[in-house]
């Protein structure tokens, strides 16, 4: 077990960079962060507007978190693999397909936690925030949208690990990330695959129970502050 | 495309192995939490502790992955006569559904726990101070509540596990997502098949998840009247 760590241990980790591109845990890292941060700022948008009073862009909202909540991923990285090319005229990396595709998908998610953190600021706080002579944007923007980013935190993280578990199916069109790793070694060794996947799969134990911790005691922090005790 | 009677052959076979893919992982794991959850009421620390690390185990590594270690790394060590007679039937089938089914399993359980755990204890003493008995006061005042509370996220999770079936296709199981790929590579209508299997994906699912809505509406978990 020990040699197979020395031989395989960086490739799990970093792929084959630097000899090539950043693979590994490091390229699943890279990708769901990547994925969160991008999916934000479209989550956002979305988020506020299925708590909007606009009735189309509810309805379009809406319908953009629950398609894309239904359809699996593995599905829509299929249709960005063949759609992106065409749409924006050129050949894609895989790494860029993968990251669309994760973008798109968790921008749903992400848009759920947006509009759950904005219903859970009091109605109190915008009829205050109205009453001083806040527009609707300058409500949103500096009273509403402030305190349901913290409130976020906890979510915010275990999407992450939701995200980091994602990431593992996009290794079939050839994303270089952990089982990609698993799978070069797999064909490098021929035998012990049972090894080889377990081992993966406590990088993967490793790495999501401690975010699920950390987001457990986030979760946690924000309670004891809501009901106003001292931590 | 529809027109085609290979294509539609191709498209049912891979609607059917999804459906029976999850409808099978939904039964097995439904009945694998609640054996847990039996399990889980001996007082042992040790069986305590083994169920704590089959559930953080299904929940913390990617379903892909656990997939990959059935499929790749088990029959290493199964016994010689389990590999035989899953090896009769289809073998990427079954590893799949046992895979999917033991995931879906460790979700289920906490689902089953937290509603069990949301009744409060003066339900039981009350059921008790009224003559019910242990397993009456179960029976009668804890589950029919309990099972309210657990419903809706085990309606979450079968969703979930309906979009993770298509992970199968990665060890070669002919699930829906499989022959779309192959009905792609053998008519390269690209756009069209696709469009007809996110459909059917997004259907079925929107559809679980009303059954999902009209529940939660018919039993509500708070029992205001």
């Amino acid at each position: 077990m020990i040699e197979f760590l020395h031989t395989y241990g960086m490739l799990f980790l970093v792929g084959s960079w630097p000899n090539g591109p950043i693979g590994g845990f490091a390229g699943t890292l890279i990708l769901a962060a990547l994925g969160l941060a991008g999916a934000f700022p479209a989550a956002l948008v979305i988020g506020v507007a299925r708590t909007s009073g606009n009735a189309p862009l509810k309805w379009l909202s809406s319908a953009w978190v629950h398609t894309f909540r239904s359809i699996p991923l593995i599905m829509i990285v299929f249709w960005a693999y063949f759609l992106l090319p065409v749409m924006i005229g050129f050949e894609v990396p895989p790494f860029s397909t993968a990251l669309a595709a994760i973008i798109v998908y968790e921008s749903a998610f992400l848009a759920e936690i947006v509009r759950a953190g904005i219903q859970s600021v009091p109605a109190g706080q915008v009829e205050a925030a109205r009453a001083v002579g806040l527009g609707y944007f300058q409500t949103l923007w500096s009273v509403q949208l402030p305190q349901a980013l913290s409130n976020m935190i906890p979510s915010l993280v275990n999407q992450f690990v939701s995200t980091i578990k994602a990431t593992s199916i996009v290794y079939i069109i050839g994303v270089q990330e952990a089982a990609f790793s698993a799978q070069q070694i797999n064909s490098i060794e021929l035998t012990g695959a049972l090894r080889t996947y377990l081992v993966l799969a406590l990088f993967y134990f490793l790495l999501c129970a401690l975010l699920s911790r950390l987001a457990r005691r986030l979760e946690l922090h924000l309670q004891n502050k809501r009901l106003g005790l001292a931590i | 495309m529809l027109s085609d009677p290979e294509v539609v052959g191709m498209l049912t076979t891979g609607i059917t192995v999804t459906l029976r893919l999850f409808a099978g992982a939904l039964a097995g794991g439904f009945l694998l939490a609640m054996v847990l959850t039996g399990i889980n009421l001996i007082p042992s620390r040790l069986v305590r502790a083994v169920v704590a690390l089959y559930v953080e185990y299904h929940r913390n590594v990617p379903t892909v992955v656990q997939i990959l270690v059935w499929y790749f790394g088990m029959p290493e060590i199964l016994p010689e006569a389990i590999r035989v007679w899953i090896n009769q039937g289809n073998t990427e089938f079954s590893f799949a559904l046992i895979a999917l089914s033991l995931n879906v399993s460790a979700y289920y359980y906490e689902d089953i726990r937290s509603g069990i755990r949301a009744i409060p204890a003066t339900q039981v003493e009350a059921a008790r101070s009224i003559g019910l008995g242990a397993v009456q006061a179960l029976i009668y005042v804890v589950l029919p509540q309990a099972v309210r509370y657990a419903v809706p996220p085990i309606i979450n999770r079968s969703i979930i596990l309906f979009k993770d079936t298509s992970l199968a296709m990665v060890i070669g199981v002919t699930d829906l997502t499989y022959q779309t790929k192959r009905i792609e590579n053998a008519t390269f209508q690209t756009f069209q098949i696709f469009m007809i299997s996110t459909l059917i994906y997004l259907c079925m699912a929107l559809l679980i998840s009303a059954l999902g809505s009209h529940l939660a509406r018919k039993y509500p978990a708070s029992f205001k009247s």
